[in-house]
C-alpha cells in the first residue's frame, strides 16, 4: 500500500515495505543521495534528516512512521540557518572525507533553531550523537559559533 | 626529473596511452562553479597538453587528479601545484578524477595508489612539469597571436602579458590554438618567490559538494537495473561455506537471488532492506576451520611468551642484550600491547560493477585503482584495458581501501558474474568492522640500561606481530631476510642518540588478515618507544622533554619540533590542579612531529583538554591543510588510544557497531594548536605523521598523573588508578 511522504516541501507517494528505513526510501527511490548510510543503528548521524522540524536518525525510523510528517534533507535545507551553515562550514574549511558532514550540517541546523547563541555546552549536547571518523571536531563547533553569529546578523 | 621516478615520455604520451580520450576536454562551459560538477560534465574540446592538465574555451582549467580524495585534501594541494606553474586564475581551477591507467602511477611505486602519505612529495615534480609546459605552450600561442616574441611575454591570472604593448589575452581564448603546437620537452618550474598560489592557505576546492550533498561516493553511484547485494561473511576468519539453505530469504519480497560466492553467500536485491533482512535469515552450515580457537587473550598469552626470546635482528649497534643480561636487576623492562584496529571509515566498504561479456566498469572508492582493476580482470576473465575504474570521493580511506588482495573488489566482481545485472555490493556496519585487514595486533617489549649520567646506554626491543606484505606482490620490496620492514619502522630507526641498540622480530603467523591502518607500523612503534622513554626519564630523574632533547642533539629537524611544541604548550610552567602534560615525538613519512597533551582524570576517565602539536614537513604547499590534518590526526589517534580493540572470541570478532567499537565525540575533542616549522626543505607527508606521537604523549600526561605507567592500549580505567 503506498505510503504518502512530505519530502522537501513535495508530497509524494512511496510504495514500498513500510518497515524500510527512511533512509533507504530517500536514497533508493527519491534519488536523495547526500543523506547517508553510516551504521544502521543510530550510532553515528551521517543519516541524520529532520521530522516536523527535529532531528532524526534515518537509518532506524521505519518509513511508516515518517508518513504524514514534513521531512527535510540536506538537498532542502535552504532556510537562514541552512544557508548561515553552508557559509560558516565553507569559511572553516570543516569537511575532510566529507562523508558525515551532511549529517553534521542537519543536527547544527536544529541547534540553531533553538539556540540564537549556543554555547559549547549546547554544542556538545545536540553534536554528540554525530561521529566524524576524521575528527573534523574542532571546525565543526567554530562553524556552528560563526553560523549562529551570521545568522544572527541576517536576522537584525 | 628523474628522481621524480615520473618518466617525462610516460606524462607527456599520457594522450596516446589514454587511448585519445584524454584529447576531448571533459568540460560543459555551463557548468557551475561547483567542482564536483566539473567532475561529471560533459566533453567539449580544448586544450589538454598532457594528462594532468585541461583548459577549456572559456578558460576553465582541470586538473586530473590521479590519487585518491579521502579527506586529506589532495585534491585541492595537488590542483595548486598545477595552477601555480600554470600562473592559473585559481577561481577557475577545478578538478576530476583520473581513470585507472599506468600513466598516473605513483612515481615510487610504480602503481596507481595513495598512501604512505606521499602524493604531495611525489607528485610535486610531474605536476609542475605538467603545469609549466602548458604554460609554455599558451605562451607560445599568445607569441604567434600577438606577433611578438616569446621572451617578452609574461603570464599572470590566467593571461599572456604583451607589457610593452599593453595587450593581454586570456588562457581560454588561446586554447585552441596551444592545442595545435607540440609538446616541448621540458619546461622550467617557477622560482618559490614567485609563487601565489602555493604555500597559501586555500580553501578546499571539495567543500561545496560535500557540504550540500552532491559529492559522489561510491554507495552513490546509481545504475539503471542495478540489484544490491549483501554478503554474509563467515563468522570465522578462514571458514568456508559448507553448504547453505536460503528459502527464508528468498521469501523476502524484492530479493532475486542468494549465490555463493568464494568470500561467503551473497542476496541479490531490488533493495537494501530487502538484501538485509534476507542476509539475516540465510542458513549457512560453515566449516570455520583453525580459525575458530582464536582468542585475543590466548593471543596475547602466546605474543607475550614469544617477546621473551630472540627474534630476527633488525637493527644491532653494540651490544645491547648483552648489557641488558649483566645489568640483571638493574635493567628496566616494559612490556607495550595493541590490539587489532579497524580502520571503520565513515563510509563502509561498497563496490559498483556493470559486467559485460567484454568490459567491466568499476565504481569505487579505492585508494589502490590499478592493482583493484588487475585482480577485477582476473575474476572477470579479461584482460586488465578491458576494466574500467571510475574512482569516486572516499567516504574515508585509512588504508582500508588499498588492499593488494582487492578483496572487496573482487568479491563485487565475483557477485556481478553471477548476477546478470549491474551489481552494488555494500557492507554494513557489523560486516566492515568484522571484515579483517586490520592493524595488527602487536606487542613491544622493550628493555633498556641507563649509563651513570641517567641517559639511556642501550636499548633493546622485541617486536612480536604478523606481517601483511608476506605473500602479496609487496613482498619482495617490504620484507628483506625475513624482517618486514613495515614491522619495525619507527624503532629501527629511533633517533636518538643510544650506543646501544637491538631490534629484533618475531613474525607471527594468525589467520586474522591484516593491512595497514594511518601510520602502519609507527602506530605502534611509537607507542612503545616515546611511552617507554618517560619511564626511563622517571628511572632517571630527568625531566621528559629534557630527556629527549639530549638525545638528539645531532638531529636538529627532531629537536626544532620538540623545543617548537614544548615552547608553544609553556612546558615546564604550572598547570591548575589535577592537570598534566605529556610530550612524545615521532618521524614517519619524512616528517618530524611533536605533541605535547594536556589531560587530567574526570570520574576515572582520562579527559584531554589541549594538544600543541609541531610539525616540519618541509615546504608546505596549503598550510591550512596541513593544521586539518594535525586536527584529524589528534581525534584519530586519541579515538584508538582511548577506545579502539578489535577482539576474537571462538574466532569471532566481538565488535559489531560504534557502541563496542566507539569513535570519539565532539565533546571529547581538546583544542589543538598546531605550529607548522617554516622550511625550505622537499615537501614530505602530512595524512600520516600525526598519529603516531598521540597515543604516547597522551599516556605520559598520565602517566605524569599517577606515576603508573600506561603499557596497553586502548588505555583502561584500572591503568589509572594509582
Amino acid at each position: 500500500m503506498p505510503l504518502d511522504l512530505e519530502v522537501n516541501g513535495q508530497r509524494l507517494a512511496v510504495d514500498v515495505d513500510p518497515t524500510t528505513p527512511l533512509l533507504w526510501v530517500l536514497r533508493e527511490d527519491l534519488a536523495l543521495l547526500g543523506t547517508k548510510f553510516g551504521c544502521g543503528a543510530a550510532q553515528c548521524g551521517a543519516c541524520t534528516v529532520h521530522v516536523d522540524g527535529r532531528a532524526a536518525r534515518s537509518c532506524v525510523l521505519p518509513v511508516s512512521a515518517a508518513a504524514g510528517k514534513k521531512i527535510t534533507t540536506i538537498e532542502g535545507l535552504d532556510s537562514r540557518f541552512g544557508d548561515a551553515l553552508m557559509q560558516a562550514w565553507t569559511e572553516q574549511d570543516v569537511p575532510q572525507c566529507g562523508y558525515c558532514q551532511t549529517g553534521q550540517i542537519m543536527s547544527a541546523a536544529v541547534l540553531l533553531k533553538d539556540a540564537a547563541k549556543p554555547t559549547d555546552a549546547d554544542i556538545d549536547v545536540c553534536m554528540s550523537g554525530n561521529v566524524c571518523r576524521c575528527a573534523t571536531y574542532v571546525r565543526i563547533r567554530s562553524a556552528i559559533h560563526r553560523a549562529a553569529e551570521i545568522a544572527r546578523e541576517g536576522a537584525r | 626529473m628523474s628522481s621524480s621516478g615520473l618518466q617525462r615520455r610516460d606524462l607527456l604520451r599520457g594522450l596516446a596511452v589514454g587511448g585519445g580520450l584524454l584529447l576531448a576536454v571533459r568540460f560543459s562551459p555551463s557548468a557551475s562553479a561547483n567542482p564536483a560538477a566539473l567532475v561529471a560534465s560533459p566533453a567539449d574540446p580544448a586544450f589538454a597538453p598532457n594528462a594532468f592538465v585541461r583548459l577549456a574555451t572559456d578558460g576553465r582549467i582541470t586538473v586530473i587528479i590521479n590519487k585518491a580524495e579521502m579527506g586529506q585534501g589532495v585534491s585541492t594541494s595537488l590542483a595548486m601545484i598545477v595552477a601555480e606553474e600554470l600562473d592559473a586564475d585559481w577561481s577557475k581551477v577545478g578538478f576530476e578524477f583520473a581513470p585507472a591507467d599506468i600513466v598516473y602511477a605513483h612515481p615510487g611505486f610504480g602503481i596507481q595508489m595513495t598512501g604512505g602519505s606521499t602524493s604531495v612529495a611525489g607528485m610535486t615534480p610531474g605536476l609542475q612539469q605538467a603545469g609549466a609546459t602548458a604554460r609554455a605552450m599558451l605562451v607560445a600561442a599568445a607569441a604567434t597571436r600577438l606577433g611578438v616574441p616569446a621572451a617578452e611575454l609574461t603570464t599572470e591570472s590566467s593571461s599572456v602579458v604583451h607589457a610593452a604593448s599593453k595587450r593581454r589575452v586570456g588562457y581560454g581564448e588561446l586554447a585552441e590554438d596551444a592545442a595545435k603546437l607540440s609538446v616541448p620537452k621540458e619546461a622550467t618550474p617557477k622560482a618559490r618567490q614567485d609563487y601565489k598560489i602555493v604555500g597559501r592557505s586555500t580553501k578546499r576546492l571539495d567543500t561545496p559538494a560535500k557540504i550540500r550533498g552532491t559529492a559522489q561516493f561510491g554507495i552513490d553511484v546509481r545504475l539503471p537495473g542495478m540489484l544490491t547485494a549483501l554478503v554474509a561473511h563467515s563468522p570465522v576468519f578462514g571458514g568456508t561455506v559448507r553448504s547453505f539453505r536460503a528459502d527464508k530469504a528468498k521469501a523476502v519480497p524484492g530479493v532475486r537471488d542468494v549465490v555463493q560466492i568464494s568470500s561467503g553467500v551473497a542476496v541479490l536485491a531490488d533493495r537494501f532492506w530487502a538484501a538485509k533482512r534476507a542476509r539475516d535469515l540465510l542458513e549457512i552450515d560453515w566449516d570455520l576451520g583453525e580459525g575458530a580457537s582464536l582468542s585475543s587473550d590466548g593471543m596475547r598469552a602466546d605474543y607475550e611468551r614469544l617477546s621473551k626470546t630472540q627474534g630476527l635482528v633488525g637493527r644491532r649497534d653494540g651490544d645491547a642484550r648483552g648489557k641488558i643480561a649483566a645489568a640483571g636487576s638493574k635493567a628496566i623492562e616494559a612490556l607495550y600491547e595493541m590490539p587489532y584496529l579497524a580502520h571503520a571509515p565513515m563510509e563502509t566498504l561498497n563496490c559498483t560493477v556493470k559486467l559485460d561479456a567484454d568490459s567491466c566498469e568499476i565504481w569505487t572508492g579505492t585508494q589502490f585503482q590499478t592493482v583493484d582493476q588487475g585482480a577485477a580482470a582476473a575474476v572477470a576473465g579479461l584482460t586488465p584495458d578491458k576494466v574500467k575504474i571510475h574512482t569516486t570521493f572516499l567516504g574515508g580511506g585509512f588504508g582500508r581501501r588499498a588492499n593488494p588482495k582487492a578483496d572487496f573488489v573482487v568479491e563485487a566482481v565475483e557477485i556481478a558474474k553471477l548476477a546478470k545485472a549491474p551489481v552494488q555490493v555494500i557492507w554494513t556496519r557489523d560486516a566492515d568492522l568484522a571484515g579483517g585487514y586490520y592493524r595488527p595486533m602487536w606487542t613491544d617489549r622493550m628493555r633498556a640500561t641507563l649509563d651513570a649520567q641517567g641517559g639511556i646506554e642501550s636499548l633493546a626491543c622485541t617486536v612480536v606481530g604478523q606481517s601483511f606484505m608476506a605473500g602479496t606482490p609487496f613482498e619482495a620490496a617490504f620484507v628483506k631476510n625475513g624482517i618486514d620492514s613495515l614491522s619495525i619502522e619507527g624503532v629501527e630507526d629511533t633517533p636518538y642518540a643510544i650506543p646501544n641498540v637491538e631490534v629484533d622480530l618475531h613474525t607471527t603467523k594468525v589467520v586474522v588478515p591484516t593491512l595497514w591502518w594511518r601510520s602502519v607500523g609507527h602506530s605502534h612503534t611509537a607507542f612503545a618507544v616515546e611511552a617507554f622513554l618517560d619511564e626511563l626519564a622517571a628511572k632517571s630523574g630527568a625531566d621528559p622533554f629534557e630527556f629527549r632533547r639530549a638525545m638528539l642533539k645531532d638531529k636538529p629537524r627532531h629537536r626544532g619540533v620538540l623545543e617548537l611544541a614544548a615552547a608553544k604548550a609553556k612546558w615546564g610552567t604550572k598547570l591548575a590542579a589535577g592537570r598534566a602534560r605529556g610530550i612524545a615525538q615521532h618521524f614517519s613519512y619524512g616528517s618530524y612531529v611533536a605533541i605535547v597533551m594536556e589531560a587530567s582524570i574526570e570520574k576515572g576517565k582520562p579527559r584531554v583538554h589541549r594538544a600543541t602539536v609541531a610539525i616540519d614537513c618541509g615546504r608546505v604547499v596549503n598550510p591550512d591543510g596541513v593544521v586539518a590534518q594535525m586536527e584529524s590526526a589528534i581525534g584519530f589517534g586519541l579515538t584508538s588510544a582511548l577506545y579502539s580493540a578489535i577482539t576474537l572470541k571462538d574466532g569471532r570478532v566481538e565488535q559489531t557497531g560504534f557502541h563496542d567499537f566507539p569513535m570519539l565525540r565532539i565533546q571529547e575533542m581538546p583544542s589543538v594548536d598546531v605550529h607548522i616549522v617554516t622550511s625550505d626543505e622537499p615537501s614530505t607527508g602530512c595524512g600520516e605523521p600525526g598519529v603516531p606521537p598521540v597515543a604516547p604523549a597522551l599516556a605520559n600526561a598520565l602517566f605524569a598523573l599517577t606515576k603508573k605507567p600506561i603499557r596497553r592500549l586502548p588505555i583502561r580505567p584500572e591503568d589509572l588508578r594509582a
